[in-house]
């Protein structure tokens, strides 16, 4: 066991993959010589060679096109978008291609691609680069979605995903990068895709959240537990497909629930869970589902941040709120 | 004031010169005679009446599925009559292990490279099975966003230089295609990777009803290989020697290491852009169509062939009893695939365990189909 930041699970996860299978290839801009913008893909290109890990020209969606040719010739690439907001210029090869790909070809050929590609808000950066674009992809039949919140998950999960035979978009939240240190195994270890984890076990109300609000709702279930209200956290870590089972176990135990989301309240994921909650455990609930989101505007000013994203007061409040329905 | 003229670098001067250096390769000419002997590949005889054969049977393979898709047996198709030598000689000099990239007009390509006919008709009416490739078919559907087959080109023919195979992949636009970012992203990608590629563009003259000349004020499309800093070549496309020449020119060039090229083939459609409505004589006059009828890569191509006592009437309608009696197998076989169910398609959604949400939906629909 060693103590890692995000980052360093991340490298740590493809470092063995790179090792495991001579298939894997990681390329994007910047991620060779100079180790990514993060440092994600630090000394990989040293360790693997140039090629296996290699920069490649400044267009998404040429990095798009690259990654489902050569999956069509057996390779398993872990392609890198810089910052999740140039989705837009490679929507297309990972929404219009890469997910129809094993549909397209009547199941014949697959395309194990993994994209990562670093998000969130937080931490100041310019335009287009902290948008939770998660939405947006996990609306396209025939990808998965994965977002950490652990150094541990995130080097579990992003095994997985190399290791999966369809597209996986695995997203990392930037402000979670280098925020703490967690006990991770030095060696191979995967999690399941699809499957959520329960971060607090609690009896009084379920807070369902992702990415960088895993930690706004341990603090808010902290600051609820002082007022004598058991919360119980569920991180999805894979948004796209739900892990339907634990969501509306816990909701059946606490017969309350909210849905926590960075994104917009008319982006994200949040109406999704709202619905399957609705559908699967009505008769369980003493409440509405409420949503904590951001407001729907454009991403804000990076000197607008702290006003804009949601966080642990927000989310105190909303719980309240279904507590004292 | 008159701009001041610049001794050092005239921009104008330059534009012309690199745009001169474009001219037309052309062996074959409208009358079917060699005029560029040098250049000449010097096919072997079972060659050129093979590729005759192939050209022939793609016309009538046109003319069947345009009256086949007015029948409504046919769905989606776009006509290929005029392009028989940008598609057939291009694809003639590929090998089996060639990966192919096409674009929607691109099928006659594929069933030459291997595709069953069938499948090509199942496409055409929007079958999964006509999708259902085979594992050693080195091909990808025909795609229907302009431009994404040159990106993903880019990448099958980097997958070829990492496993250090000694083939290319080839992949199709049309005119209008070349005004895509990913026109341009792919030529330039496998530029910068010295990769085994081959990008054809076949200008047709037109996209759906807007002419080449509303695309872009370069003098050729060629040229565009410029940016890439890739070579590029002007083809007349309604020649049969001269595509096939540029072609294997361009493919031996990638399996020894140096890098992809840029063809464009000129060359016409006679019919539709497609059958869904398009109709061409609100945009092209009669007079156009004449003048390239009289360029037909069929008419040269035979007058060569007869001249060289390789080809005859008897020889061409054998060609065409056979295109008619495998179009009518194929329809046939193409009627018998089974109807499409809900539980076929969530079943090649994933390769692998089925999401949860998928195989909640797969039940319920098995349970609805069992009805």
């Amino acid at each position: 066991m060693a103590q890692m930041t995000m980052i360093q699970a991340i490298t740590d996860a493809m470092r063995t993959e790179l090792k495991n299978d001579e298939n894997v290839l990681v390329f994007g801009e910047d991620v060779g010589k100079n180790g990514g913008v993060f440092r994600a893909t630090e000394g990989l290109q040293k360790e693997f060679g140039e090629e296996r890990v290699f920069d490649t020209p400044l267009a998404e969606s040429g990095i798009g096109g690259l990654a489902i040719g050569l999956s069509l010739t057996g390779w398993r690439p872990v392609m890198e978008i810089q910052f999740f907001g140039f989705l837009f210029e490679v929507m297309d090869s990972v929404s219009g291609q890469a997910a129809r790909q094993s549909f397209r070809t009547a199941g014949k050929r697959n395309a194990p691609i993994t994209i990562r590609s670093p998000f969130g808000g937080g931490v100041a950066t310019p335009e287009m680069h902290a948008d939770s674009l998660e939405g947006l992809v996990a609306a396209q039949p025939g990808i998965k979605v994965v977002i950490p919140s652990t150094p541990y998950d995130a080097k579990g999960l992003l095994i997985s995903a190399i290791q999966d035979e369809n597209p996986v978009v695995f997203l990392e939240h930037m402000k979670l990068y280098r925020s703490f240190r967690q006990e991770v195994p030095e060696e191979e270890y995967t999690i399941p895709l699809g499957k959520a984890d329960i971060k607090r076990e609690g009896t009084d109300v379920t807070i369902i959240a992702y990415g960088a609000m895993v930690q706004e709702s341990l603090k808010a279930a902290e600051a609820l537990e002082k007022e004598g209200h058991s919360a119980e956290v569920i991180d999805l870590r894979t948004i796209q497909p739900l892990d339907v089972e634990t969501i509306i176990a816990s909701v059946e135990k606490t017969n309350r629930a909210i849905v926590v989301q960075e994104a917009q309240r008319q982006a994200g994921i949040a109406a999704n869970v709202v619905a399957e909650i609705m559908e699967r455990a009505v008769l369980s609930l003493e409440a509405p589902v409420l949503r904590v989101t951001a407001p729907d505007t454009v991403y804000p000013y990076a000197q607008g941040e702290n006003t804009w994203l949601p966080n642990a007061a927000d989310i105190t409040e909303t719980a309240k709120k279904v507590l004292n329905f | 004031m008159a701009a001041k003229k610049n001794t050092q670098f005239d921009p104008v001067n330059t534009l012309h010169e690199i745009e001169e250096k474009f001219e037309m390769f052309q062996i074959l000419n409208e009358d079917g005679k060699i005029v560029n002997e040098e250049a000449d590949p010097k096919m072997s005889d079972e060659e050129l009446t093979e590729l005759m054969e192939r050209m022939v049977y793609t016309r009538i393979l046109d003319q069947r599925s345009i009256a086949l898709n007015r029948q409504g047996r046919l769905g989606f198709y776009a006509p290929t009559a005029g392009q028989e030598a940008s598609q057939l000689a291009s694809h003639y000099a590929l090998e089996k292990d060639d990966f192919i990239l096409p674009g929607y007009r691109d099928v006659p390509q594929l069933i030459f490279h291997g595709l069953p006919l069938h499948m090509a008709f199942l496409w055409s009416r929007g079958h999964y099975l006509g999708s259902d490739l085979a594992d050693d078919l080195n091909i990808f559907p025909p795609q229907i966003i302009i431009g994404a087959q040159y990106v993903q080109a880019a990448g099958i023919a980097l997958g070829l230089q990492k496993r250090g195979k000694k083939s290319v992949v080839m992949t199709y636009t049309g005119d209008g295609g070349t005004s895509q970012g990913d026109f341009y992203e792919g030529i330039n990608f496998a530029g910068a990777y010295r990769s085994p590629a081959i990008f054809v563009v076949q200008n047709n003259q037109y996209a759906i009803s807007t002419p080449r000349s509303v695309q872009t004020a370069a003098k050729t499309l060629a040229q565009k290989g410029l940016a890439a800093g890739i070579p590029s070549i002007l083809v007349d496309g309604m020649d049969p020697l001269a595509v096939y020449a540029a072609t294997k020119d361009a493919r031996e060039r990638a399996v020894n290491g140096e890098g992809p090229t840029l063809i464009e083939t000129m060359c016409y459609r006679y019919g539709p852009h497609t059958m869904a409505g398009d109709d061409p004589t609100r945009y092209r006059t009669s007079d156009i169509d004449s003048e390239w009828e009289k360029k037909d890569p069929i008419v040269r191509f035979r007058t060569y062939l007869e001249g060289k006592k390789l080809w005859s009437e008897e020889q061409e309608n054998a060609v065409i009893e056979r295109a008619k009696q495998e179009i009518k197998d194929a329809i046939k076989q193409a009627d018998q695939a089974p109807k499409q169910k809900v539980t076929d398609f969530l079943k090649i959604m994933y390769k692998g365990d089925m999401p949860y949400n998928v195989q909640e939906q797969f039940d319920i629909y098995t349970e609805k189909e069992s009805k």
